[in-house]
């Protein structure tokens, strides 16, 4: 019964949502941490994501999705001007992450949505299943 | 005599596990609504229907030599999996139109409820036919 596969795809892709909405509220988290002595600020993190197989010898209609990379953005990070922050370096300069909120929060969203949308796609293979199984009583 | 009265359940049965392979394929495009260079895929279900239940000679491999590797029989999609054209371009190219898979999803599992009805139904009728009463 191929609708069993349904459950398979969908859980791959709520998966790979719950994992884009978790590096979101890690970069959500650190939009405000400065450099260290080091310099070296926290970076924005975004992850990819790839199509895969699912099926019985790579059968195409079952594809779920899994996170191939999880990447780091390389844009320098916001430098704010305070001589007396603990964190500034010699030219008084505080180097910020570069975490943008707002692309973050719409990442957010989106990532939700999708994640939903997943949700009830399994709930719908799921009443289609009980159904089915029901077949011839009534 | 008695493929008579099996023959619309088995042509419903067939009905049945399309609808449920055209499930999974809109499941997958949903799953995939986000992944940069996916192709949303479909099935023309017509087509699968008549090829499934012996109307039309199946457009998908055929074994004709001995050595070759027999084709699964019974209901399949992979024969008439289609490309979905894309609504609005995206800049991933990907084409998934989370408004059509949404609606194509819902149509389909009426659909598949719809088929589970006729064979219960049917189950019905020749439960009735059986006992005579």
């Amino acid at each position: 019964m191929s609708l069993f596969q349904v459950f398979n795809v969908t859980g791959s892709a709520i998966s790979a949502q719950s994992q884009r909405l978790n590096v979101v509220a890690s970069n959500l988290a650190n939009a405000d941490t400065v450099a260290g002595p080091d310099g070296a600020a926290y970076k924005a993190r975004q992850v990819t994501f790839q199509a895969e197989l699912m099926g019985q010898m790579g059968d195409a209609a079952s594809t779920g999705v899994k996170v191939s990379t999880i990447t780091e953005d390389q844009t320098p990070g916001r430098r704010v001007h305070d001589p007396n922050h603990p964190s500034a370096d010699a030219d008084g300069y505080v180097t910020y992450s570069n975490v943008n909120p707002v692309e973050e929060m719409v990442n957010m969203i989106s990532a939700s949505r999708s994640y939903q949308n997943n949700i009830e796609v399994m709930n719908t293979a799921k009443s289609l299943l009980l159904k089915t199984i029901q077949m011839g009583q009534g | 005599m008695l493929n008579r009265l099996t023959d619309t359940l088995d042509f419903h049965g067939q009905a049945l596990s399309l609808r449920s392979e055209r499930q999974r394929l809109i499941a997958s495009n949903i799953a995939n609504a986000d992944t940069p260079g996916y192709v949303a895929r479909d099935m023309n279900f017509s087509q699968a229907l008549k090829e499934a239940t012996g109307l039309q000679a199946s457009a998908g491999m055929v074994a004709t030599r001995p050595g070759h590797i027999a084709t699964a029989g019974g209901a399949r999609a992979e024969a008439n999996l289609e490309y979905a054209v894309a609504s609005q371009t995206n800049l991933d190219r990907n084409t998934v139109d989370m408004d059509r898979e949404r609606a194509n999803f819902a149509d389909n599992a009426v659909r598949f409820e719809a088929t589970l009805r006729f064979i219960n139904s049917n189950v019905r009728t020749m439960i009735d036919a059986i006992k005579g009463q």
